[in-house]
């Protein structure tokens, strides 16, 4: 049975395989390059927080023109499409080429049983696809280590790229493995209940991508409960003020939170409420003055209500997410072999 | 060894036209005591037929005395029908032979021959001279 | 003399029709049997419940003495070839080989390669390139080189030039004669089966009509024609399968244990083919004397 999964697999795997040499190598390049850059700033060897600001400053702002940019948002793209590719290139077909070629009737009527032959084939190929995503993150968790490094370094002067925003977590740490094995178990599935190939590959595009899309939307936020933080609003750190058809005002700040992901950002009043206006005399008169807008803003004692994840949970949501992820795979598997060995096919 | 071969459309049961054609090569002293017939897997591979069917044929042809199966060897045979007419036969198959080809060379086809052969030897008696035909083509 | 198949009330239902109705067989081992019957009469559903492919609605099925596909031990007994033999056209004719090998503890690879280079076959041929007749041989190779207990086929020589299914009938007997098989062959005509089958299931609008070994079936079946006579005037111990009449004679096929003496009868044996007609026809009309305005029912 494992050399027949092999044998099936072996195609596939070859293609996975010489896809992320070739992006393994790309990597390699660019990252001994990128590594070599970092010495060379002395961002490893300084002492002191100003010292250690400014070399890495220093780097970061190197970091455009050494083509690094394209090379890491191209790998993000990479890694976060892969386990929607291995889900309806490995997946779909696993099951439903066999059920729509008739070859099912060749399989399952050697010495193998229909639990074992799905198993194997689950576990070879779901492994693989674990395996490909999480090398994938390997690879890029070594190239862009510097760049986080420094840019931790540099504090709030640097560009807040972190780690856990919602546009790279997906792409960091062990995330990939949980959707590789997600998505490959959701292709599985919709080939089962499916049958036709073309059909469930479809199927697995629309539900996972729908699946990637809300999930740091609506469910992330709230694996782990978010901290909260108030922060005063002066007028020093309002960086928007609009007034909308003269009933509605909007007042926003500077969020200052480096290396974390802030979930929500809203003003309240005093009282706890949302605020939203209505706009101060002051303002709202045809010959207002800045100075004097401003003081009436300050005189509102508004705050500035965010709920955060700080970079400290990056691992935790990591593990807690990846978790969920094998699980719903798990269960799909469990699914679909209780799904086959009902026998209504003929 | 002799191969079998079979007619579907003569109506005859396959193993009846195996016991016939294993009788019809004892006669012609195509088989002798102590031949072996062919194997079972032999026959079926070649006619495509039931190897039952074959093993019933052996089984009645055992059960006539005419052969005997040894297990793991094969089934020989024990008796043969040949007799003394035997050494009669080649110079009769000859002259059978020389009077095929005066029949074909004055014109008859194998049906008419069949015919002229089916109706002398039905009316033959054994011991008298042939008859004469009942009729007689005007020409 | 063990059954190697043996059915109780067996039925499957799909939605609301019912592909099998009532099948209660016992057939023994050591036959090659003929499962025959018009397409749609429910040939592939029995066979596909007796491989284990499919579960029963109603009754039970069990094969060379278990139910099927109980375990890997029973899998290994049963060797079974589906319609238009499916193989993986991207594996070449020696990774199926290995894939049998792989897959079943009971492999005889020696077997396998023999037939493999007897049949002329390209070791390294994908099995998408083979013709219909070599895919259809390389299938039966992947089913008798498992030393199987019994053969399932289903319609294997229907797509086959006259030639390929001479080529793969002389096997399967040889094979069958080898190794002592029983085989359970279906198809929809008569003349395949009549060759090399000494068992015979009619199976006709999702019912069986009539399971018997042939020998049997050709000694108390006959044809018998005399004078017009009502059915019911008949002998008790005479079974009508069909029967026709013209305003002075009554031509019928009759099923009796003894022998048709009564001389105002003329009693013909009757071809396996023709029997098996009379049967399916038999099925689509209910009674014999019924009105020929009856549709036929499928």
């Amino acid at each position: 049975m494992m050399w027949l999964t092999w044998r099936q697999f072996r195609a596939q795997g070859i293609v996975a395989a010489a896809l992320a040499v070739a992006l393994g190598v790309v990597l390699l390049i660019t990252g001994l390059n990128l590594a070599h850059l970092n010495s060379d700033s002395g961002v490893a060897t300084c002492h002191g927080a100003r010292a250690c600001a400014t070399a890495a400053n220093a780097f970061i702002n190197q970091l455009p023109g050494t083509g690094s940019v394209p090379v890491f948002f191209g790998t993000i793209a990479v890694i976060y499409l892969a386990p929607a590719l291995m889900g309806i290139f490995w997946g779909a077909p696993l099951v439903a080429r066999e059920l729509e070629t008739g070859t099912f009737r060749l399989a399952w009527n050697q010495s193998v049983s229909r639990a074992r032959w799905l198993v194997v084939k689950l576990g070879v190929v779901g492994l693989a696809a674990m395996a490909t995503a999480g090398l994938l993150s390997l690879f890029l968790g070594w190239w862009e280590s510097p760049i986080f490094r420094a840019a931790a370094l540099a504090g709030s002067d640097s560009a807040a790229v972190t780690r856990i925003s919602p546009q790279l977590f997906g792409a960091q740490g062990i995330a990939p493995i949980g959707y590789a094995a997600f998505a490959f178990a959701l292709g599985v599935t919709a080939g089962a209940l499916i049958r036709r190939t073309i059909p469930a590959m479809a199927v697995t595009l629309a539900a996972f991508g729908l699946v990637q899309a809300a999930w740091p939307l609506w469910i992330r936020s709230h694996l782990i409960t978010p901290l909260r933080e108030y922060f005063a609003i002066t007028p020093a750190n309002v960086n928007e003020l609009a007034i909308i058809n003269n009933t509605q005002m909007i007042v926003r700040h500077d969020v200052e939170k480096p290396g974390a992901w802030v979930v929500s950002d809203q003003t309240v009043s005093p009282s706890g409420h949302l605020f939203s206006g209505p706009p101060t005399h002051a303002c709202l008169s045809a010959n207002a003055s800045p100075n004097a807008c401003n003081a009436s803003i300050a005189a509102l004692h508004l705050r500035a209500l965010i709920s955060y994840e700080p970079a400290s949970r990056f691992w935790p949501l990591q593990w807690t997410e990846t978790g969920i992820f094998v699980v719903l795979a798990m269960a799909l598997a469990a699914f679909c072999a209780w799904r086959i060995g009902k026998r209504r096919l003929a | 060894m002799i191969e079998f071969h079979l007619d579907t459309r003569s109506g005859v049961s396959p193993y009846l036209q195996l016991i016939h054609q294993v009788r019809q090569a004892l006669r012609l002293g195509l088989l002798s005591e102590g031949d072996q017939l062919p194997t079972v897997k032999d026959v079926v591979a070649r006619l495509a037929i039931n190897p039952n069917t074959v093993l019933k044929a052996y089984r009645e042809l055992e059960y006539e005395g005419l052969v005997a199966a040894r297990a793991g060897v094969g089934t020989f045979v024990t008796r043969s029908l040949a007799d003394g007419s035997l050494a009669a036969h080649g110079p009769l198959r000859a002259e059978l032979g020389q009077w095929l080809g005066r029949a074909r060379a004055a014109g008859l086809d194998d049906e008419s021959i069949d015919a002229l052969f089916q109706d002398t030897f039905r009316t033959t008696v054994p011991g008298q001279p042939s008859p004469a035909p009942a009729r007689r083509q005007q020409t | 003399m063990t059954a190697v198949l043996e059915s109780s009330g067996l039925g499957k239902r799909y939605r609301q029709r019912w592909a099998l109705r009532d099948c209660t067989l016992s057939v023994p081992s050591g036959h090659v049997v003929g499962l025959v019957g018009p397409n749609g009469a429910g040939k592939t559903t029995l066979l596909s419940l007796a491989v284990g492919l499919l579960q029963p609605t109603t009754g039970s099925v069990e094969i060379a003495g278990d139910r099927p596909a109980s375990s890997s031990a029973q899998l290994a007994k049963v060797g079974f070839v589906a319609q238009d033999t499916p193989t993986y056209s991207g594996l070449s004719v020696a990774d199926h080989l290995r894939l049998g090998r792989h897959m079943n503890p009971g492999w005889d690879a020696k077997l396998a390669e023999r037939r493999i280079s007897q049949l002329g076959l390209d070791p390294a041929q994908k099995a998408g390139k083979l013709s219909g007749g070599q895919r259809a041989q390389l299938a039966l190779t992947l089913a008798i080189a498992k030393r199987p207990a019994v053969l399932i086929l289903d319609e294997p020589i229907a797509s086959l030039d006259p030639l390929a299914r001479r080529e793969f009938l002389q096997i399967l007997m040889e094979v069958t004669a080898e190794q002592e098989l029983s085989v359970v062959m279906s198809s929809h005509l008569v003349s395949d089966l009549e060759r090399v089958c000494d068992y015979m299931i009619v199976l006709v609008a999702s019912r069986v009509q009539v399971a018997d070994e042939v020998d049997e079936l050709l000694n108390t079946h006959r044809q018998v024609t005399g004078p017009r006579t009502d059915l019911s005037a008949l002998p008790a111990d005479w079974q009508v399968i069909s029967a026709s009449h013209t305003d002075r004679q009554s031509t019928m096929l009759v099923c009796t244990p003894v022998p048709v003496t009564d001389p105002a009868w003329t009693a013909d044996p009757i071809g396996l083919e023709d029997l098996v007609l009379s049967y399916m026809s038999k099925a689509v009309r209910p009674s014999p004397d019924s009105s020929p305005a009856l549709e036929a029912q499928r």
